[in-house]
C-alpha cells in the first residue's frame, strides 16, 4: 500500500444497529487515500444510510472543519448486516475526521457513538438509543456520544452520555478542548406529565365500571359489548388510569420498545405509565404484532405492560385476531425474517369493544335489531372460539337511561386505583384459595351452565381477583358467583 | 298401494306427492322398485320408514287432510314416541329475546312435565323450543321439509344431533331431497297433525308459524297464542290470532291443563334475601344490571352475584344485557 507513497489512513468508530430490539455492534471504518476525490459507503447500507453522506459533508462544512479532498471509503462491518436508518451519521462523521487527521484517533476509544446529523451540522436524536446505549454498555463501551435530547434515555442504560448539541462541539470534546457537557439522569422523580382520562366522566354504568376495576386489579383481558353509543370506548379508554404506575424494569422494557419505534414524544423519554395503544380497525397483521423487513415492533408490542384497544373488534381483519393469540399466550411475538429472528415483548391486557350485531339495534331497547339470522351468523364467526375464550370478563353494556346521565359524577379514578394496588398486592404473593363452599359452586355452575374446561379456570382466576379486591383471604361463594356473571354470554357463544 | 315407492318416486322427480298418480311414469317406476334394496340402503344411513298404513303410524297424524304416504324416522328413540301426547311450539325464525326466552322455557317445562315437544328445527323459537326440551331431558320431535340426511339449517347440526338422541327427527321426504321453500308449509301440516296443540309464539302478520296454526285449527286441535306487546311487529300474527279466538297462553301450566296434567310443584329453591328482592324486580319488568343497581340500590358486585344465584336456579336469564326472569 505504501509503495506508491501515499498518506492512507484509516480510522474506526462504533455504532449499532438494531435487529428487533436486539443492538448489534457496526464497526464504521473510514480510510482516507489520495485520488480522485470522493465519497463511497460499503456495507450493505440502505437508502436512508446511503444519503448520510450528504448529510455528513454539509456538517462537516457546517462545523467549520476540513472536508477531506481525497478519495473517502467508509465500511460499516460486518459487511453481511443490513444497515438501516440515519443513526450511523454522527459514528461516520467522526471516522472521516479522525482518518483525517483533524481529531485525535485514540480519543474514540471507550466512545460509542449514535446520532443523525443535520445539514447545519446539528445532531439529532433517533429511535431506539436506549437500547443501542445497552448495546454499547455490553459491548464493553463507558461513553456514547448521541444528540443532547437522547441522553437522559441513554443514562437509563448506566453508560455514560456525553450530550452534543453540534457536529462542532463533538470535534471539540474529542480533542479535549471542552469537558463533557453534562445531562440530567432521570430518577423518576418530576413525573408523570399526563394522565389518562378519568373514570369520574362516566356516569351510571355501575357494570362496565366494576368490569373495568376487576379487569385492572388482576391484568384480566375483557370485553365490552353492546349497541353503539352506549359508552363502550368511553369506558376503555380510562383503563389505563385505573393501573399502577409501572415498576423501574417494566419502564425500562416499555420504554426500550417506544424508543426503538420513534414514539417516546420528546420532553417525556420515559414511558412510566401503562401504555395505551389503540390501533384502528383497518390494521394488518405486521401493523399488530409486528413486522416488516428490518422488524419493528407492532401494537402489540407497544401496548408491553400496558393496554391494547381493539374498538370495533370484529371490524379487524380474522388473520390480525388469530396472530394476538401468541402474545395472548406467551407474552412475546417472534418474528421470523430470513436475516434471523426477532423477539419483542407483548404482554398487554386486551380489552375488545364491540356492537351485538352488525346494525346494533341488538341490545337496545329503542331500537329494532334488523339483522337476518345468516348476516348474525357470519358477524359472530368472526369471533373465533380461541380467541373469544382468552377474555376473562365479558360484559353487555346497556343504553344508559336518562336518570343515569343525570347522576352525580362517578367515583374518580384515583380511588379505583388504590383499590386496584391494594388488591395486587394481596394477588401476588399468593393468591387466595376457594373455600369448599365455593368450589361447590363452580362444580354446580360448570354443570348447569355451558362453560368449558378453560372458561372454569377463567372464572377461577376472576373470582381470586374478586376476593382480593374485597380484601378477602379465600374466595368465598359470593366471590364465585359474582365471577360467574361476567361468563361469555349466550349470543356470542359461537357454539 | 305402495307408500314407500311413492315416497321414493316423489323424491326421484322432486315433486310433493300424497296419492299415486295414474301416470306410466310412476307405473313403470313402480315395476323396477326393489323395494328390500331400498330399505336396506335406509337401514344403512340409519333410517326408518313408517309407512302410513302401519298400526304405528301416529293417529293424530293420518286423520289430516292429506296425510303423508308415510315418515322416514331418525333417532335412538322408539317409533312410539310419535304416538305419544304432543305439543307444537312453533314461531318466528327471527324472533326476539322475548321470543326466544319463552319458547326455551315452553321447551323446558312442557318436555319436563311428559309432553313430547314437536317443532320444525328451524332457527328462532323452533330451535329454542327444541333446546329447552333437551335441557329438561325430555323428548321432543323435529320435522325436517328435507330429507332427514340433510340437517337444515347447518347452525343446527349440533342441536339435531342433541334431538336424535333423546327424540326423533322425521320428515315425509326421502333421504336427499334438498330443502326448498316451497316444502316448508308442507311440513308445518305435518307439525301440527303430530301434535295435539300448537302454540304459536311470536309470528309476524305472515308467518308460517301462523300456517301452523291454521292447519292446527282445520284439524280440531287446540291453538295457543303467546301474547305480545301490541306494539311490536313480531307479535302481530300472535296477537291477531289471540283476537280471533286462540286461547292465551300466559303460563305452561295453561297447555298442561288442557291435557290434564296436574303442573309439577315448583320447587321453592332458597334464595338469598338480595336475589329474591332481585328476582321481585325483574318479575315487574326486565331489566339491565345498571338499572337494577341503581332501582335497589346495590353495588355492582352483590348484585351481580345476586344475578349468577339466580340463572343458576334458573329464575333469570340474559340475553344482549338484560335481564328478565326464565
Amino acid at each position: 500500500m505504501r509503495r506508491y507513497g501515499r498518506r492512507d489512513v484509516l480510522a474506526r468508530t462504533v455504532t449499532h444497529t438494531l435487529v428487533g430490539l436486539d443492538a448489534r455492534r457496526v464497526e464504521v471504518e473510514a480510510s482516507v487515500e489520495s485520488g480522485i476525490p470522493g465519497f463511497t459507503i460499503v456495507g450493505l447500507a440502505d437508502r436512508a444510510c446511503q444519503e448520510a453522506k450528504h448529510r455528513v459533508r454539509s456538517s462537516v462544512a457546517a462545523a467549520e472543519l476540513q472536508w477531506p479532498r481525497h478519495r473517502i471509503t467508509v465500511n460499516l462491518a460486518p459487511a453481511a448486516l443490513r444497515k438501516e436508518g440515519s443513526g450511523f451519521d454522527l459514528a461516520i462523521a467522526l471516522a472521516v475526521l479522525a482518518a483525517s487527521r483533524q481529531i485525535p484517533r485514540d480519543a474514540l476509544d471507550g466512545h460509542a457513538v449514535f446520532g443523525e446529523l443535520a445539514l447545519d451540522g446539528r445532531v439529532r436524536p433517533v429511535g431506539g438509543v436506549l437500547a443501542a446505549a445497552e448495546g454499547a454498555r455490553r459491548g464493553g463501551y463507558d461513553r456514547l456520544l448521541c444528540a443532547a435530547e437522547s441522553a437522559s434515555e441513554a443514562g437509563l442504560a448506566g453508560i455514560e452520555p456525553v450530550p452534543l448539541r453540534h457536529l462542532a462541539e463533538a470535534a471539540a470534546y474529542l480533542r479535549g478542548e471542552i469537558d463533557a457537557p453534562p445531562w440530567v439522569p432521570l430518577n423518576g422523580k418530576g413525573r408523570p406529565s399526563f394522565s389518562y382520562p378519568d373514570m369520574a366522566d362516566v356516569r351510571g354504568q355501575e357494570r362496565g365500571r366494576r368490569a373495568i376495576e376487576i379487569a385492572a386489579a388482576g391484568r384480566h383481558n375483557l370485553l365490552l359489548a353492546g349497541p353503539p353509543g352506549t359508552g363502550k370506548t368511553m369506558l376503555a379508554r380510562r383503563l389505563p388510569g385505573v393501573l399502577p404506575p409501572l415498576v423501574d424494569e417494566e419502564t425500562l422494557e416499555a420504554t426500550r420498545i417506544h424508543s426503538v419505534a420513534g414514539l417516546l414524544p420528546p420532553g417525556r423519554p420515559l414511558v412510566d405509565l401503562p401504555p395505551f395503544r389503540a390501533p384502528h380497525h383497518s390494521a394488518s397483521v405486521a401493523a399488530l404484532v409486528g413486522g416488516g423487513p428490518g422488524p419493528r415492533p407492532g401494537e402489540a408490542s407497544l401496548a408491553h405492560h400496558g393496554v391494547l384497544l381493539l374498538d370495533e373488534l370484529p371490524e379487524f381483519i380474522r388473520p390480525a385476531l388469530e396472530a394476538l393469540r401468541q402474545p395472548l399466550e406467551d407474552g412475546i411475538v417472534s418474528v421470523a425474517r430470513a436475516q434471523g429472528m426477532a423477539v419483542f415483548p407483548a404482554r398487554f391486557q386486551l380489552l375488545g369493544t364491540m356492537n351485538l350485531c352488525p346494525c346494533g339495534g341488538r341490545g337496545d331497547p329503542a331500537v329494532e335489531c334488523s339483522c337476518s339470522p345468516q348476516r348474525l351468523a357470519s358477524f359472530r364467526d368472526k369471533l373465533s372460539r380461541a380467541l373469544l375464550d382468552r377474555f376473562d370478563l365479558v360484559v353487555t353494556v346497556p343504553r344508559p337511561k336518562a336518570e343515569d346521565l343525570a347522576a352525580t359524577p362517578g367515583e374518580p379514578s384515583a380511588e379505583i386505583a388504590g383499590r386496584v394496588s391494594a388488591a395486587r398486592a394481596l394477588l401476588r404473593p399468593s393468591p387466595p384459595r376457594r373455600v369448599a363452599a365455593a368450589d361447590d359452586l363452580l362444580t354446580r355452575a360448570v354443570e348447569r351452565l355451558p362453560l368449558s374446561g378453560r372458561g372454569r379456570a377463567r372464572v377461577a382466576r376472576v373470582a381470586q381477583t374478586i376476593a382480593a379486591l374485597a380484601g378477602s383471604e379465600s374466595v368465598l361463594s359470593e366471590h364465585v358467583a359474582e365471577a360467574l356473571s361476567y361468563r361469555v354470554p349466550r349470543e356470542l357463544d359461537v357454539t | 298401494m305402495n307408500e314407500l315407492a311413492l315416497a321414493a318416486f316423489a323424491a326421484e322427480t322432486g315433486s310433493h306427492l300424497v296419492a299415486e298418480p295414474r301416470t306410466a311414469r310412476f307405473e313403470r317406476f313402480r315395476r323396477e322398485f326393489d323395494e328390500p334394496a331400498y330399505l336396506s340402503s335406509l337401514r344403512d344411513r340409519g333410517v326408518r320408514w313408517l309407512p302410513r298404513s302401519a298400526a304405528r303410524f301416529p293417529p293424530g297424524l293420518a286423520a289430516i287432510f292429506d296425510p303423508p304416504p308415510g315418515l322416514f324416522v331418525c333417532g335412538e328413540t322408539d317409533d312410539g314416541l310419535l304416538e305419544h301426547a304432543s305439543v307444537a311450539i312453533v314461531g318466528a325464525r327471527s324472533c326476539s329475546a322475548y321470543g326466544a326466552s319463552v319458547a326455551r322455557k315452553l321447551g323446558r317445562e312442557l318436555a319436563a312435565a311428559g309432553l313430547v315437544v314437536v317443532s320444525g328445527l328451524a332457527r328462532g323459537v323452533d330451535g329454542e323450543a327444541h333446546r329447552g326440551a333437551v335441557e329438561a331431558g325430555g323428548a321432543t320431535v323435529a320435522v325436517l321439509g328435507c330429507g332427514v340426511d340433510r340437517v337444515y339449517p347447518a347452525a343446527h347440526a349440533e342441536l339435531a344431533r342433541r334431538v336424535t338422541t333423546c327424540g326423533l327427527i322425521v320428515s315425509e321426504y326421502a333421504p336427499g331431497v334438498e330443502p326448498a321453500p316451497w316444502r316448508f308449509p308442507a311440513r308445518n301440516r305435518i307439525i301440527a297433525g303430530l301434535a295435539a296443540a300448537t302454540v304459536v309464539v311470536e309470528a309476524r302478520e305472515r308467518s308460517g308459524a301462523l300456517i301452523t296454526a291454521d292447519l292446527a285449527l282445520e284439524e280440531g286441535r287446540e291453538v295457543f297464542a303467546v301474547p305480545g306487546e301490541i306494539t311490536s311487529a313480531l307479535s302481530a300474527g300472535t296477537n291477531a290470532l289471540l283476537r280471533n279466538g286462540a286461547t292465551a297462553l300466559t303460563s305452561p301450566g295453561d297447555v298442561l291443563h288442557a291435557f290434564g296434567i296436574a303442573p309439577a310443584e315448583r320447587q321453592v329453591a332458597e334464595l338469598s334475601p338480595v336475589a329474591e328482592r332481585v328476582l321481585r324486580c325483574l318479575r315487574d319488568a326486565p331489566e339491565s344490571a345498571d338499572v337494577l343497581a341503581r332501582e335497589l340500590s346495590l353495588d355492582a358486585a352483590e348484585l351481580a352475584a345476586a344475578l349468577s344465584e339466580l340463572e343458576l336456579l334458573g329464575l333469570a336469564e340474559e340475553s344482549a344485557g338484560t335481564y328478565r326472569p326464565a
